[in-house]
């Protein structure tokens, strides 16, 4: 276990004394600007490194830690963030809008699988809002700034930053507090905003940081240079080779291809996105996709998206620029969560229009993606079940009878995108075990992992134990009910933050990738005898001696 | 305790006022015309200026919180009010919130069992509350507009005797007022009973509530207790209605309290949270359809930003990629 976490014991005493409240401590007669912000082990992640910050041209590069007393603000701060709050209320409506319309109603309050896991009361989204909306009230509106204690107004200080990095930095842009609000108001949105403003003065998270100079270098978050990468896929074919007998054959960067595929590099390189990959290239062979992988427009994920829309642009550009040069038709997009979000939302108003490509029709079944016809991008998801629909596959869904399945809705595919039947339709027609977790914890209301949005580093583990509390005990629950022991995904941070979440509060419960399951299910021509799965787990009723179909 | 204090003493003040300007002052003119013109003016005014203000900032990306299925392939059943697709299915969506607050409808209340559990149980009571307040307050409006017409309009007429359809008092009792007076008490106990909802409570959350049982208040005392004549209120609404400038008839100084704080309540209206009301037929992630994969979106403002091209990527990489027999561009 990380000596950035309490044991599970600890957590769960704490747990157990305060229920049923889900706040910790007596707040009685106290008010919220006058609780302490306190960073400790385990709820900070380390600043982004200076030479990170000088490569992708960031503001206020230094050596600085948030448990540090100063933190080094650049001279004139105050106004950089001034400025920069009314330049983004002039900008997004949605910003001066979520900052004018919250009633303080607090139907949000109990949302936030933050709150769900600390207790602390400024992880309810009203209170994370407010951080921001007293300021703004402050700075920005006559009448409150008159009545300053009438309406919760205060003065921009150090310690009011301090904080600002303490819980925007505890949201994971989930949007699950968004769906119950009456106003419709965002949390995401207003996060985003004020980490745009604490990057313009230099206060921020390596974690996210060191991906986005990576991506926008070598192409992908782990830096990881075009021949390394293609090893690293040709390694995966080795693989497939030894436990099917079929020799799957990717392109990398050819021209000319019909579909240009992206995933996020979490599947090349982390276990256990690996086994999705390998999901994803079996699949591709056994349809006879016409498809090439890039080594430029190497990432998925966007970390730009948890630093600027500047930012996030800058790295989205490489997948339009990319299809272009390849004269590809359309492009294909892996399982992952925020890059969907991208994808889905962004991308093209962005980096479009995407005139140079042709509308997206499966060149299996001919099913037309009009739901994507300008944007030019298709999720794996609606593909794969297109697929299967029109009976394409040859599928042995016995082959997944060694897993007792769940799955769980990525944040972004939720409340992003709008993706939620799509993964189940394929997910049932590859495996014979599914269970759904509790309905407020699934679909709409699905729980974050804890560590979305650039929070996935080992330092803050406290907190992602935390945050992925409300996750981890949705699965618990079928895991008791119905003995689940596999929860699925199509996130590739999901893929690489559930595994250590499901170690620590339901130990046995392993993370697949969709695509992972449809590469067992996937009955391969010319395959040998699959008695292991990809992960080379033995399957169930396929040993020595069971009879071969 | 400051924050409830705070607004409680400045709704009793705000009472005081007119009842001392009337009583003692003989300011009838003061708080019975120009005072009510003044805050309507600023009333209207300032809600036009507000939504001016929020409908000049460009929304550069569509952002709906789908809370559905998306519209994908033809065979999956999409939820068209929850992630619309199109302008037509996102107004339907933003009138079921306007309507029926159906996104409140949702809640649930969070509990921690022991195990530890979480357990989330159906919660309707706020939204139970706050649509009644909403709706009996636009009951209570729309009855009053009888004022302002020789000969109330018959829908009106319709309105109202429903409202008193339960004829127990002496004159007949309207619900509305009562539901309003019982929904805001709710609104208020709430604010102190649940400690999440008091610690997030402000003096700026109170005092509109406050001032609004204040209006109840004066105005349910002046129909069933201290009766105040009506002939001179009409009288001096329909003067208003019709611009007049003349001098109101004596009227009883609670009248004016009621009159001088729904004044008060118009000209807070458009400088506090009360623009929610405009503010909720805006918010992006309710009022967009979901269809930007199908439809591109328009950022008005979209920065021109460097990136780094295939062309620099490649000049940095071009011998590793050569040995590794990848594809290039230039040899």
């Amino acid at each position: 276990m990380s000596k950035y976490a309490l044991k599970p014991d600890e957590l769960k005493k704490e747990f157990e004394q305060k229920k049923p409240r889900i706040l910790k401590g007596d707040l009685a007669g106290k008010e919220w600007w006058d609780l302490p912000v306190e960073f400790r082990d385990g709820n900070w992640c380390f600043p982004g490194k200076p030479e990170v910050l000088e490569e992708i041209g960031l503001p206020n590069p230094r050596k600085w830690a948030a448990t540090d007393e100063d933190w080094k603000l650049p001279a004139g701060w105050e106004n950089t963030i001034r400025d920069g709050m009314k330049s983004r209320l002039k900008r997004f409506r949605s910003f001066k809008l979520f900052m004018d319309t919250c009633v303080r109603c607090g139907a949000c309050a109990d949302k936030c699988h933050f709150f769900l896991g600390t207790g602390d009361p400024k992880n309810m989204p009203v209170l994370r809002a407010e951080l921001i909306r007293s300021v703004y009230r402050n700075d920005f509106t006559l009448l409150s700034k008159l009545l300053k204690s009438f309406s919760g107004s205060r003065t921009l200080t150090p310690e009011v930053i301090k904080e600002w990095h303490m819980y925007f930095n505890q949201c994971t842009e989930c949007r699950r507090c968004s769906v119950f609000c009456p106003m419709g108001i965002d949390t995401a949105e207003i996060t985003m905003m004020a980490r745009e403003l604490l990057n313009l003065i230099g206060v921020n998270n390596n974690w996210i940081l060191a991906p986005v100079a990576n991506c926008n270098r070598t192409g992908n978050h782990l830096g990881i240079e075009p021949h390394t990468f293609e090893q690293n896929i040709m390694s995966l074919v080795d693989d497939i080779e030894e436990l099917t007998g079929v020799t799957v054959n990717p392109t990398f960067n050819r021209k000319g291809a019909e579909i240009l595929f992206i995933t996020p590099s979490g599947d090349v390189f982390g276990d256990p996105g690996v086994y999705t990959m390998m999901g994803y290239l079996l699949l591709f062979h056994h349809i006879g996709l016409d498809y090439t992988i890039s080594t430029y427009a190497s990432e998925g994920g966007n970390f730009g998206m948890f630093t600027s829309n500047e930012m996030m642009k800058k790295l989205n550009a490489k997948m339009y620029h990319e299809a272009k040069r390849l004269g590809v038709k359309w492009i294909l997009g892996g399982e992952c969560g925020h890059m969907w979000r991208v994808v889905h939302q962004y991308m093209e108003t962005m980096n479009g229009p995407a005139d140079f490509l042709e509308e997206p029709v499966s060149p299996i079944t001919g099913t037309k993606f009009t739901n994507a016809k300008s944007t030019r991008m298709v999720h794996i998801a609606e593909f794969t079940a297109d697929l299967i629909k029109h009976g394409k596959l040859r599928l042995d869904p016995k082959r997944n009878d060694h897993l007792r399945t769940t799955f769980h809705d990525s944040c972004n595919i939720a409340r992003g995108m709008g993706m939620f039947d799509e993964p189940r339709y394929v997910l049932n027609k590859v495996c014979n075990v599914f269970h759904e977790m509790p309905e407020n914890t699934i679909r709409e209301q699905t729980f974050c992992c804890g560590s979305g949005s650039g929070l996935n580093a080992e330092e803050f583990m406290d907190m992602r134990m935390r945050g992925g509390f409300p996750r981890a005990n949705a699965v618990s629950y079928v895991r008791e009910k119905h003995k689940v022991d596999s929860l699925v995904t199509i996130c590739a941070i999901d893929r690489a933050s559930l595994p250590t979440l499901m170690r620590y509060w339901n130990p046995g419960v392993n993370v697949y990738g969709l695509h992972e399951l449809v590469g067992n299910a996937l009955v391969m021509e010319g395959e040998k005898k699959r008695t292991e799965d990809l992960r080379e787990d033995p399957m169930a009723g396929f040993g020595e001696g069971a009879d071969d179909e | 305790m400051k924050k409830v204090l705070m607004p409680l003493v400045m709704v009793a003040l705000l009472a005081l006022v007119p009842y001392l300007g009337v009583a003692f002052g003989k300011l009838d003119y003061l708080f019975g015309v120009v005072i009510p013109y003044a805050a309507v003016a600023i009333l209207l005014l300032g809600i036009l200026f507000r939504m001016v203000d929020w409908l000049r900032r460009p929304v550069p990306f569509r952002i709906p919180t789908t809370c559905g299925q998306e519209k994908s392939l033809d065979w999956v059943r999409q939820d068209k009010l929850e992630s619309p697709s199109t302008p037509w299915q996102a107004a339907l969506r933003v009138l079921s919130e306007v309507l029926l607050f159906r996104s409140l409808f949702r809640n649930t209340k969070a509990e921690l069992h022991g195990g530890p559990k979480l357990a989330y149980g159906s919660d309707k009571w706020l939204w139970l509350g706050g649509l009644a307040f909403h709706w009996s307050l636009l009951v209570v409006v729309l009855r009053h507009s009888r004022f302002f017409f020789e000969e109330p309009p018959m829908p009106l007429q319709v309105l109202e005797n429903m409202d008193r359809f339960l004829d127990v008092t002496v004159p007949a009792l309207y619900l509305s007022g009562l539901v309003a007076l019982a929904a805001a008490t709710f609104l208020v106990l709430r604010r102190f009973r649940d400690e999440k909802v008091r610690i997030i409570s402000l003096p700026a959350d109170f005092f509109p509530l406050f001032l609004i049982i204040g209006i109840v208040i004066a105005g349910i005392s002046m129909r069933y207790f201290d009766k105040v004549n009506v002939m001179p209120v009409k009288a001096l609404t329909l003067g208003l209605a019709g611009f007049s400038l003349d001098a109101p008839s004596p009227i009883g100084s609670l009248f004016y309290v009621h009159l001088f704080l729904v004044c008060v309540l118009f000209v807070y209206f458009p400088f506090s949270k009360l623009m929610h009301m405009g503010g909720i037929f805006l918010s992006p992630t309710r009022n967009l359809p979901n269809n930007s994969r199908e439809k591109r979106h328009v950022n008005p403002w979209n920065p021109d930003i460097k990136f780094r091209t295939y062309a620099e990527y490649e000049d940095e990489f071009r011998e590793k990629m050569k040995k590794a027999g990848l594809p290039v561009e230039k040899q």
